[in-house]
C-alpha cells in the first residue's frame, strides 16, 4: 500500500466521529443477525461441510437438505446432514449421491450426541485443512512474485457465457498485463435461491457462477500465473440470494476476490433487507477466513444519482460497509471499499472533484484496498470519446492511489468487451500509470483551493447523513430512500421468507469454527 | 444522390477499421489481415497496426477505401418525432387536451438488470439536464426499476389505468431484447391491452425502424430525452383518444 502523507487536510476527528456513528449504526443490525439465520446460511453451511452435487433435475443437494429440514432448519441444518452421515457411515461424497437419488435424510433416526460432534469436528478439520491451504497457496506466490505485484492492481472482466470461452479471454486478458479477471454472472442469477450446479456455456451477459466454473477458471489462470510469474487474481460475485454459498465456493476453490456488500442487494437488486443483512454476515466471515478481499458496491450508488450532489453517500455506506466487515472478523487489509469515477463528463472542473473524492477515500480508508471504478454511465457509442474519460480515470486511479482499478472499456455502453477491447484499456492503463508513476509524491494541493474544500464539504455531508440515518435507524433509513434514493419495504424485497429466527439450541459447526478462526466474540 | 464515406476529399470511400483475426501475429498475420479487408470489398487495404493480443490472436487497425456507393435518396426512415416540445409545453399541451394527468409506466423488463436508460427519461433528475417525466406535474409517472417480468408490467399498466408504457432493453447480447420485447406485445394483444396503451421502446442498440417492426409505437435510442418520449407520447394519444 502506497503510504501517503495527508493532503486534503481532512478533520481527523470527523473522520472518527462518522466511524463511531457507523458503529452505533451496525450494532442493532448486528443483533438482529445474531438471532437469525437464513436458507442460504444453512445451505452455505453444508457446503462447508461437504455438501455438493445435484439431482436429476438440477436441483443442488444443499437445497435438496434444507428443503428437506423446513422449519428445522432454523435449528441448523448441519445436524441432520451430520446425523444421516453417522447413521449411516458414509463419507460425504457418498450421501451426497443418496440425497441426489432421493433419500430423505431427515426420516433418519438420531445419533449419539458425541458421535455427531466427533464427525462434525472431522469435517471443519477438513473444511480448515482446505482453506488454509488455499491461504498458504496464494501468500506464497505472492511473496515468490513480489516484484511483479502492480499498484494499482489492473482488473478487468470476461462475459462470454460460456466458461471454456472466458477461459480464452482471461488468458489474453493476462498476458496483456491484467492483474484481476472477473467472470462476470449472467443476468439475473442474483436473484436464484440456488446456486447451479457443473460447468457451464450459455449465459445472457455473463457466466453463471458454479463451483466447476470456478475451478475451470482457477486452473487457467494458476497456468498463466506460473507462465508469467505474476499471480493472477480471480473474482466472482458474492451477492443477491446466495451470497453465502458463493463465498463457501469461493473459499473452497481459492477465488481471491468477491463482489461483497452488506446493502447493495436491498437497493439494487430488491432483496429483503433483513435476508441481505444476515447473509452478508456470514458470507464476510467466510470471506475473511479465506483471506479473499471484498469488492462493495459504492459505484453503483452514482449510476442512479447524481456524482456530485450524492457523493457523501458513497462515503457513508463506505464506512457502513466498513462496520459490518469488521463485525465479520475481516481485516481492513481486505476491506476492498468501492467508489467510482462517474460525474459528467461536461461538467467544468470535474476531474479537480473525482481527484478529491478518491483521494479523500484513500486518507480516511489508509490500508483499505480501495476498489476504483470507470465511468459507465456517460459512456455512449463515442468509443474515442470514452477512451479519453478512461484516460483521465486511469490518471486519476493512479495518481490517489487506488489499489484496484478496474478498467473502462472504450465500448461499455455498447457491448460485453471485445478481446480487442480489453487489450486497449490495459494499453492505456499501463501507459498511464508509468508515465505519472512519481506524480502523487511530487504536489501538494493549496488551502482553500477546490479540491481541499470539495473533500471537506463531503466530509461534512456524510457525517450529517450518518447522524440522520443513526437516529432513524437504518431499517428505516433504508426504507425512505436515503440510500440511492431507492426505497425499501422493511417485509419487501425477495427471500424474507428465507430468514428463521434461530431456534434454542441452534448448532453450526462451520460458523463456530469461523469464529474461532477469526476470534470473534459473542 | 449517390454517397460514400469521405475521409478527406469527396467520394474517396476511406474507412478506418479495426479487428481481431486468430492467428500469432507476424507479416504474414498482418498480409492475411490486408488481404481479409480486400475480401471485404475494400480496395486499397492498408494494415497501419498489428498487435499480440495473445500467442492465438493479433489486433488489426486498418485504413481502406470503397467504391460502392449509396443512393441516399432511397433510404426511408421516419424519426418518431420530428420536432420535440418543452417539458412546459407538453404539460400545457397535457393540460389544454387531456384535462386531466396522463399515467406512464416505464420499467427495464425482462432479465436486464440496467436501469440506466428508463432512468435517464423517468427520474426527477432526468439526465443532462433534461428533467425526467416524475417532474412533469401532468404526468403521472411510475418507474417500475429493473428485472421487471412482462406479466408484472401489463398488470401494474392495468391497474394503474396507464395511458403509455415504456420499457428500456440495454443488454441486447444473443438478441435477448427481441424475444423480450416480442413477448411483451404477444402478452398485450392477449390481454386485450394493445390497443389501450401506447407502448414504446427504448435503449442503446433500439430505434424506431426497429419498434415498428416488433410492433411498437415507437422506439427511441441513445441521446434521447424525457420530452422526445413525452411528445411522442401526448401526440399519439391525441390521435387515437380524443378522436374516439
Amino acid at each position: 500500500m502506497p503510504a501517503i502523507k495527508s493532503r486534503l487536510g481532512l478533520s481527523k476527528s470527523k473522520i472518527a466521529g462518522a466511524r463511531a456513528l457507523a458503529a452505533k449504526i451496525a450494532a442493532p443490525v448486528q443483533k438482529y443477525i445474531e438471532r437469525h439465520t437464513t436458507v442460504t446460511v444453512e445451505r452455505a453451511t453444508l457446503r462447508l461441510l461437504g455438501a455438493d452435487g445435484a439431482d436429476k433435475d438440477g436441483v443442488p443437494v444443499p437445497n435438496i437438505v434444507v428443503a428437506q429440514c423446513g422449519e428445522a432448519a432454523a435449528g441448523g441444518a448441519a445436524r441432520t446432514y451430520i446425523n444421516a452421515l453417522v447413521k449411516r457411515s458414509s463419507t460425504t461424497e457418498q450421501l451426497n449421491e443418496e440425497i441426489a437419488a432421493g433419500l430423505d435424510i431427515t426420516a433418519i433416526p438420531a445419533a449419539d450426541e458425541k458421535q455427531i460432534k466427533a464427525r462434525a469436528s472431522d469435517l471443519v478439520e477438513r473444511l480448515d485443512a482446505r482453506i488454509s491451504g488455499n491461504v498458504k497457496f496464494r501468500r506464497e506466490r505472492l511473496a515468490e512474485w513480489k516484484d511483479a505485484e502492480k499498484s494499482p492492481l489492473i482488473y478487468v472482466i470476461v462475459a462470454t457465457g460460456n466458461i471454456y470461452e472466458d477461459v480464452k479471454q482471461a488468458r489474453a486478458a493476462a498476458l496483456q498485463g491484467a492483474d484481476i479477471v472477473a467472470v462476470i454472472r449472467t443476468t439475473a442469477q442474483s436473484l436464484l435461491d440456488y446456486v447451479p450446479y457443473g460447468a457451464t456455456t450459455e449465459g445472457f451477459g455473463g457466466t453463471y457462477a458454479t463451483q466447476e466454473n470456478f475451478r475451470v477458471m482457477r486452473k487457467a489462470l494458476d497456468e498463466v500465473a506460473a507462465q508469467e510469474r505474476r499471480y493472477i487474481r480471480l473474482v466472482n460475485y458474492c451477492s443477491g440470494l446466495c451470497m453465502p454459498e458463493i463465498a463457501a465456493m469461493g473459499a473452497l476453490e481459492r477465488l481471491d476476490m468477491m463482489l461483497n456488500d452488506s446493502m447493495y442487494g436491498i437497493l439494487f437488486r430488491d432483496i429483503n433487507m433483513y435476508r441481505t443483512f444476515t447473509d452478508q454476515y456470514f458470507s464476510r466471515m467466510i470471506n475473511a477466513a479465506a483471506g479473499i478481499t471484498i469488492n462493495t458496491g459504492e459505484d453503483n450508488y452514482l449510476t442512479t444519482s447524481d456524482a456530485i450532489e450524492k457523493a457523501h453517500t458513497v462515503l457513508a455506506s463506505q464506512f457502513i460497509n466498513e462496520r459490518f466487515a469488521f463485525n465479520a472478523g475481516m481485516p481492513a487489509g481486505l476491506m476492498g471499499l468501492g467508489h467510482a469515477f462517474e460525474i459528467d463528463p461536461a461538467t467544468k472542473n470535474g476531474f479537480l472533484y473525482e481527484y478529491a473524492q478518491a483521494l479523500m477515500a484513500r486518507e480516511i480508508f489508509p490500508v483499505h484496498p480501495l476498489k476504483y471504478m470507470p465511468p459507465t454511465k456517460f459512456m455512449t457509442g463515442d468509443i474515442f470519446k470514452g477512451y479519453a474519460m478512461n484516460t483521465l480515470f486511469n490518471f486519476v486511479s493512479k495518481a490517489t492511489g487506488q489499489s484496484i482499478e478496474l478498467l473502462g472499456m472504450l465500448t461499455e455502453a455498447i457491448h460485453t468487451p471485445y478481446l480487442q477491447d480489453r487489450y486497449l484499456a490495459i494499453a492505456s492503463a499501463r501507459y498511464v500509470h508509468e508515465n505519472i508513476a512519481g506524480f502523487s509524491s511530487e504536489i501538494e494541493f493549496r488551502k482553500g483551493g477546490v479540491i481541499r474544500k470539495r473533500a471537506a464539504r463531503v466530509l461534512d455531508e456524510t457525517v450529517a447523513m450518518l447522524r440522520e440515518v443513526e437516529k432513524a435507524g437504518i431499517f428505516d433509513a433504508i426504507e425512505r430512500g436515503m440510500f440511492a434514493e431507492v426505497k425499501r419495504p422493511k417485509d419487501g424485497g425477495k427471500g424474507f421468507d428465507g430468514v428463521f429466527e434461530k431456534a434454542p439450541g441452534y448448532w453450526n459447526p462451520a460458523e463456530d469454527y469461523l469464529r474461532r478462526r477469526l476470534k470473534i466474540t459473542r | 444522390m449517390f454517397i460514400k464515406p469521405y475521409g478527406d476529399t469527396l467520394d474517396d470511400g476511406a474507412v478506418q477499421l479495426s479487428f481481431t483475426l486468430p492467428v500469432a501475429c507476424g507479416g504474414r498475420a498482418k498480409e492475411g489481415a490486408r488481404q481479409y479487408v480486400l475480401k471485404l470489398g475494400f480496395r486499397h487495404a492498408e494494415i497501419v497496426h498489428a498487435h499480440p493480443l495473445s500467442p492465438e490472436f493479433t489486433f488489426f487497425v486498418a485504413y481502406a477505401r470503397t467504391d460502392i456507393a449509396l443512393d441516399y435518396s432511397k433510404v426511408e426512415y421516419a424519426e418518431a418525432v420530428d420536432k420535440s416540445m418543452t417539458m412546459d409545453q407538453v404539460n400545457d399541451y397535457i393540460r389544454a387536451n387531456f384535462k386531466r394527468k396522463l399515467v406512464v409506466i416505464g420499467a427495464c423488463t425482462g432479465t436486464d438488470a440496467h436501469t440506466v436508460g428508463i432512468d435517464a427519461i423517468m427520474n426527477m433528475k432526468g439526465y443532462n439536464h433534461h428533467f425526467g417525466l416524475e417532474r412533469y406535474p401532468m404526468i403521472e409517472a411510475l418507474n417500475l426499476g429493473s428485472q421487471v417480468p412482462n406479466e408484472r408490467l401489463l398488470e401494474l399498466a392495468r391497474r394503474h389505468k396507464a395511458d403509455a408504457v415504456l420499457v428500456s432493453q440495454i443488454v441486447t447480447q444473443k438478441d435477448v431484447h427481441i424475444h423480450n420485447l416480442t413477448n411483451l406485445i404477444e402478452l398485450a394483444e392477449a390481454e386485450k391491452l394493445r390497443d389501450k396503451l401506447v407502448m414504446v421502446i427504448g435503449g442503446p442498440r433500439v430505434n424506431n425502424k426497429l419498434a415498428k417492426e416488433l410492433g411498437y409505437d415507437a422506439g427511441f435510442g441513445a441521446g434521447t430525452y424525457a420530452e422526445d418520449v413525452a411528445t411522442f407520447i401526448v401526440k399519439k394519444l391525441s390521435r387515437t383518444l380524443l378522436k374516439k
